[in-house]
């Protein structure tokens, strides 16, 4: 149990100092890198709540896909990030106290409701404890009771996919292209003539 | 010991932090994206530790919903930031009123 609570402390203090130093960064590309360090402790969390499956997937889908594609833009684009900064200390204080606000509301919202029945505070947090594992009990419940979120999934991933392939894809002038419908329609007649060639004159 | 009002906690610190982020750099686009990668994070982390305080195993379904419609956005967000730097050379959210909105 105190083994338990120190990693609890370890990954959680590690994800929010991270996740600051996301918002605070000079450098945008600290900021990816900041990000990936968050994820990675998030998916250590998750882990200890027993959700291997979801872990490796924030690891797999946000470290290896989604940071990286961030990484690549910031990488990419040719932004001048000195002037993107300024006016940061001139919201500072309105923001820091807006957090604070934030905060402290929530964490009352958390403490004051202690008496409640089904929300009884004092037992520890444990993982789902069962003979299947973590996988097979996602794979057993989302391929049949939530096959059409599941589905769902999918679609919104594909609209993605296509809206992003849309937004970037740029029609650029005097490219050659292959056109098949005129390639498939060419007859063979058309497309051999036959000349007779005078000796010594050509065509 | 750790209860779920630990990891409330730390989600709610996490969103903070992502909501700040959005505050703080209202110039720059991309830390505006990644802090809403942060805040939908502080989400996942809500949905996991309420699957592991009831027993049950739906909340970690819908967390992956929770990741699937993120990195739907972070595409979608990162593509747009990418025609607007084209069309006008610049991130800067200020700048972003061609809607006239």
């Amino acid at each position: 149990m105190v083994l338990y609570s120190l990693t609890f402390y370890l990954f959680s203090s590690i994800a929010v100092l991270s996740a600051l130093m996301v918002i605070s960064a000079k450098n945008p590309v600290h900021s990816v890198l900041f990000l990936i360090l968050s994820f990675v402790n998030a998916s250590g969390l998750f882990v200890l709540l027993g959700a291997e499956f979801l872990a490796m997937i924030l690891v797999v889908v946000y470290v290896g896909a989604v940071a990286v594609l961030f990484l690549f833009v910031v990488m990419m684009l040719d932004i001048n990030f000195v002037k993107l900064r300024e006016g940061f200390l001139q919201y500072l204080p309105f923001g820091a106290l807006l957090g604070i606000v934030l905060v402290i509301e929530l964490g009352i919202l958390f403490l004051t409701d202690r008496s409640s029945n089904i929300y009884n505070n004092q037992t520890p947090l444990q993982p789902i404890v069962s003979e299947v594992e973590n996988t097979k009990m996602i794979g057993q419940i989302l391929y049949t009771e939530y096959f059409y979120l599941f589905q769902i999934c999918g679609i919104i991933l594909l609209v993605a996919m296509i809206g992003s392939i849309t937004l970037t894809l740029r029609d650029k002038g005097g490219v050659k292209r292959q056109n098949i419908d005129s390639q498939n329609t060419v007859d063979a007649s058309k497309a051999i003539e036959k000349k007779k060639v005078k000796i010594g004159e050509g065509i | 010991m750790i209860t779920l009002e630990h990891y409330l906690f730390l989600g709610a610190i996490i969103f903070t932090l992502g909501v700040l982020g959005i505050f703080l750099n209202k110039k720059n686009l991309i830390i505006i994206l990644m802090s809403i990668e942060l805040i939908l994070l502080s989400v996942n982390i809500n949905f996991i530790a309420f699957s592991a305080y009831i027993n049950d195993i739906s909340g970690q379904i819908f967390a992956m919903l929770t990741l699937t419609v993120a990195a739907a956005e972070a595409a979608i967000g990162l593509a747009i930031l990418v025609v607007f730097f084209r069309n006008l050379g610049s991130i800067e959210v200020n700048k972003i009123n061609q809607l006239k909105g």
